[in-house]
């Protein structure tokens, strides 16, 4: 079959994520633009994947866990996990590895997680934006050591991506896919850097509001909507792959 | 003015790379933006940043950057020390932040 696919969207959780973000809403808008997967990348932060994880399947909608993770580097890499074990190891390493900066939520936003009727019921405290305590490589090791995709984000961004703080992409980089925003086609990204000809290509639309789910997405040739069935097709195995549009 | 003269200097350590250690001072470069560094630095400069990724010694051996300065005790990883190693880049560390130590660089080179 073939999905359709946005794996990366903020929540209300995310300090630059507008405060329609509520899961139900953000579950709600994924079914109205036709999304069969979504994912959940919050900044540092995995707080807000599991509720939408239910609210979606109720919808026959999967959700991909993850995060939306600053390296040292301050560059963005998405992280996604298969289930709530790996998922909750995830958590612990950003807590342990975010500094005690504390937010000021007058001047990046709310941090707060919220239930199904939308009523808050945590704050996070720490400054989500700032970078982990880890480099690129310690993150790559600690996401493949729990089973997980690691894609280094928008890559093609003048902002917190890995040319613009790298200025290019490692000869051994040990990434599962890349991902570009919705301003690039993959076609236009690949023939202006062929250095990236053997990696998959991604396009998510990175959305802080709700009109921008699925304003960019990839399709997924795929048995059934699961994590190892995007994992296979991310990495081309066993016939699954991606469709480019 | 030579690496091991900057070394002594500004009480240097010498992390990695120490087959480049003999190589000129031509002047110094400070940013942490590796982009910038390709595009702005020059021939035999004396790099000055807090970047510790490998990719700092590929943009420093297509620069024919001298040596590279790493800023606030941190420690490269180690692709960066072998990749130093194998292209003769020193990497040099310093317990100074940048803006103190690209200070004293400055004056050491100006007195030339």
């Amino acid at each position: 079959m073939l999905l359709k696919a946005d794996l990366h969207i903020h929540t209300v959780l995310s300090p630059c994520g507008d405060l329609d973000m509520s899961p139900v809403r953000i579950v709600e808008e994924a079914e109205k633009k036709g999304l069969d997967i979504i994912g959940i990348t919050d900044h540092n932060t995995t707080r807000h994947c599991r509720l939408i994880s239910e609210l979606a399947n109720d919808k026959g909608i999967f959700v991909m866990q993850g995060a939306e993770v600053t390296t040292k580097e301050e560059v963005h890499f998405l992280a996604f996990f298969e289930n709530n074990d790996t998922l909750n190891k995830f958590q612990e390493f950003l807590d342990e590895n975010l500094p005690e900066i504390m937010n000021d939520p007058s001047k990046f936003g709310y941090q707060v997680e919220v239930d199904r009727d939308e009523m808050i019921i945590y704050e996070e405290k720490k400054l989500l934006l700032n970078a982990i305590k880890k480099s690129i490589s310690e993150l790559e090791i600690f996401v493949h050591s729990l089973k997980g995709l690691f894609i280094p984000a928008h890559i093609d961004r003048k902002k917190n991506s890995i040319y613009s703080q790298l200025g290019f992409i490692p000869s051994d980089f040990n990434a599962d896919a890349l991902e570009i925003s919705r301003a690039n086609s993959p076609e236009v990204f690949k023939s202006l850097h062929p250095e990236v000809k053997g990696f998959s290509v991604v396009r998510n639309s990175d959305a802080h509001r709700l009109e921008d789910i699925g304003a960019a997405s990839t399709m997924l040739q795929v048995e059934k909507p699961s994590f190892s069935e995007v994992f296979m097709a991310i990495k081309g195995l066993k016939g699954r792959k991606l469709i480019t549009e | 003015m030579k690496i091991t003269d900057i070394i002594q200097h500004l009480d240097l350590k010498v992390l990695s790379g120490q087959n480049g250690l003999s190589n000129e001072i031509k002047g110094g470069y400070v940013s942490d933006l590796l982009s910038d560094v390709m595009g702005n630095a020059k021939e035999g400069e004396i790099w000055i940043t807090l970047q510790t990724h490998q990719n700092i010694i590929a943009v420093a051996s297509l620069k024919d950057i001298a040596a590279i300065i790493i800023v606030k005790g941190a420690d490269p990883e180690k692709d960066t020390i072998e990749k130093s190693n194998t292209e003769n880049i020193p990497l040099l560390g310093t317990e100074l932040d940048t803006f103190t130590i690209a200070g004293r660089l400055f004056e050491l080179l100006k007195k030339e």
